[in-house]
């Protein structure tokens, strides 16, 4: 046994760092976890969104409380039981609404930060993927969360989004029916996706989540400039403690001086989430789904969530099998992007030549997919429009390949 | 170089795989459709309801079946279900695009999907150009006097079936 300091008083930080090595533990996960200096408010996202599913776990506890599986209970213990009778059920529903929906927000503004600074390369290509991989499982919990007060949109985004894995000519309906386990969407469809979102799903996200921060412990998080830091030699100068010499080094610690920073930008952030939820959740409330599933009637017109839109435009204008492959590519077209990006840089987009504007037209084509993906589809001019900014979506990935095949390196201090 | 530990190790190993195959077959069967979900298949559909050119909604296993009884000006059609010399045109009412609920159009006498945009004629065949990839699906039926029973295979069916008429 290792060596224990008999007369440690009980629970004393002797006697808990010879039970758990809690000092060490400390050092490695906050005091001695180093952050370049060199960073902004975007850097704080990742914080931002840990708390924010924070929010949606608390939020969701309460709700699940009063929510009824089935779907003769589902609409009313939703928008009855909770909304009028339970006392603030409805802060926890809105709270719950107006989270999912600004945890996509942040998602993307934490993954356009990663693309315009280069910070899924050299090193850094776990934390990109494992970061792809909870926006994959977001996705996941966001669609069967929707599922569940089973309202119109409920009910018709589970039948559309379930075909999708008929998987078009192939025509594997009897797979949908698995999935659904029934016909159509029914209780079967409801209990397994109800499960999928109070349990199972959450705890594979969190389990990601955890690795997506280990992924971040040894290549560390990039800063402005794409600078290789020194890390033993800032952090010697930071422990050495002078003014001097804290000065000099290039690192902060994780906590408490980062996290500090962190939580001044979560309190903005709050600021807009709790204004969203007292004077404005209507903009997470479809009122599509206020009226209850009805599988003998398809509202006017079918869309998914913002957050989904710039997906679903890239289905819709083609053909149904083409449509499906073009979907299937977007969605995990991404992943693939520390590999697609040939050039050696890591560097903001405005110092890597063409790659700037590679980078804004990506956005551009991406808002202009969600603007165009909540139009109706009847209209000739923006389904033309949808068209050919899917198809230059798709283009993207091997525009970046030789964009990147033919950038210059930027020679260090340069 | 074989051991006991080696043994120990594939005995190990073999009892956990096939406790593991054993178990992913429960999960998989527990995921699938209940006996009372598939037994629940039957819906009979009289056909003296229907009014000539608008369709009536009928429900068969959750889906919607559009059972439109054709008026002369409507073009007669193979995939036409005849009863006692009156032309139908039976189909499962969902778009063969992603499965939402067309509804008819009186005007143009076409089905038309809101959410992509699919247009089917009165015989269901879907309009070129449009994402619907084929026309509105056939149900099983048999026709027992002067009404339709959803679900099972008559002779007339099974011939639409043969001629590849139902998809």
């Amino acid at each position: 046994m290792a060596k224990i300091d008999k007369k440690a008083f009980p629970f004393s930080k002797q006697w808990l760092d010879d039970r758990l090595a809690l000092t060490t533990v400390m050092k490695v996960l906050n005091t001695e976890y180093w952050i370049p200096k060199n960073i902004n408010f975007l850097w704080a996202m990742g914080m931002v969104l840990a708390a924010t599913f924070g929010v949606l776990v608390i939020s969701g506890i309460f709700l699940l409380m009063y929510y009824v599986p089935t779907v003769e209970g589902a609409f009313d213990s939703v928008n009855y039981t909770i909304m009028t009778e339970v006392g603030y059920g409805w802060l926890w529903r809105h709270i719950h609404g107006i989270g999912a929906s600004l945890v996509f927000l942040i998602i993307y503004i934490h993954l356009f930060t990663g693309i315009y600074y280069g910070s899924y390369k050299r090193g850094r290509e776990m934390i990109w993927i494992s970061g792809m991989l909870l926006f994959v499982l977001f996705s996941a919990e966001a669609f069967s969360g929707y599922m569940l007060p089973w309202g119109q949109m409920s009910y018709w985004a589970g039948m559309v989004i379930t075909n999708l894995f008929s998987g078009g000519s192939l025509e594997a309906y009897s797979f949908v029916e698995w999935i659904r386990g029934d016909y159509v969407p029914a209780q079967a469809f409801l209990g397994r996706f109800f499960m999928l979102h109070v349990f199972l799903l959450p705890l594979i996200i969190i389990a990601t989540i955890v690795f997506h921060f280990a992924t971040l412990r040894l290549p560390h998080v990039n800063n402005q400039e794409g600078k290789e830091v020194d890390f033993d030699e800032s952090a010697r100068l930071w422990k050495e403690g002078t003014v001097e010499s804290r000065k000099k080094s290039e690192v902060i610690p994780f906590s408490p001086v980062f996290l500090s920073k962190d939580i001044f930008v979560m309190g903005v952030y709050f600021i807009l989430f709790f204004y969203l939820v007292f004077y404005n959740f209507d903009f997470a409330m479809d009122p599509v789904n206020f009226d209850p599933a009805d599988g003998l009637k398809t509202p006017a017109h079918i869309y998914p969530e913002w957050y989904f839109l710039w997906s679903y435009e890239i289905l819709r204008p083609f053909s149904k099998d083409v449509g499906l492959i073009a979907f299937a590519v977007a969605q995990v077209a991404l992943f693939a992007l520390p590999f697609i990006d040939r050039s050696p840089n890591v560097a903001p987009a405005s110092k890597r030549g063409l790659f700037k504007y590679w980078f804004w037209t990506l956005l551009v084509i991406m808002i202009a997919l969600t603007a165009l993906g909540k139009l109706p589809p009847t209209d000739p001019v923006f389904a033309a429009m949808g068209l050919v900014f899917a198809v230059a979506f798709l283009l993207m990935g091997p525009a970046l390949y030789i964009i990147t095949k033919f950038e210059k390196k930027i020679e260090e201090g340069a | 170089m074989s051991t006991r530990r080696d043994f120990m190790g594939m005995a190990l190993g073999g009892f956990t795989a096939v406790g593991a195959v054993g178990g992913f077959y429960a999960a998989k069967r527990t995921w699938d459709p209940l006996p009372s979900v598939k037994a629940a298949g039957s819906t009979i559909v009289d056909l003296s309801q229907a009014k000539e050119g608008e369709p009536m909604t009928e429900k068969w296993r959750g889906k919607p079946i559009f059972v439109l009884r054709k008026s002369a000006d409507m073009p007669a059609h193979e995939r036409d279900v005849v009863v006692k010399g009156v032309r139908y045109h039976v189909s499962i009412a969902l778009c063969t695009h992603l499965g939402c609920i067309p509804a008819y159009k009186k005007a143009s006498k076409t089905f038309f999907c809101a959410c992509h945009g699919g247009v089917f004629d009165t015989s269901g065949i879907n309009l070129p150009g449009l994402p619907p990839p084929s026309p509105l699906e056939i149900p099983p039926f048999a026709i027992e006097g002067n009404t339709l029973v959803l679900g099972s295979e008559g002779p007339e069916y099974l011939a639409l079936k043969k001629n590849n008429l139902v998809v």
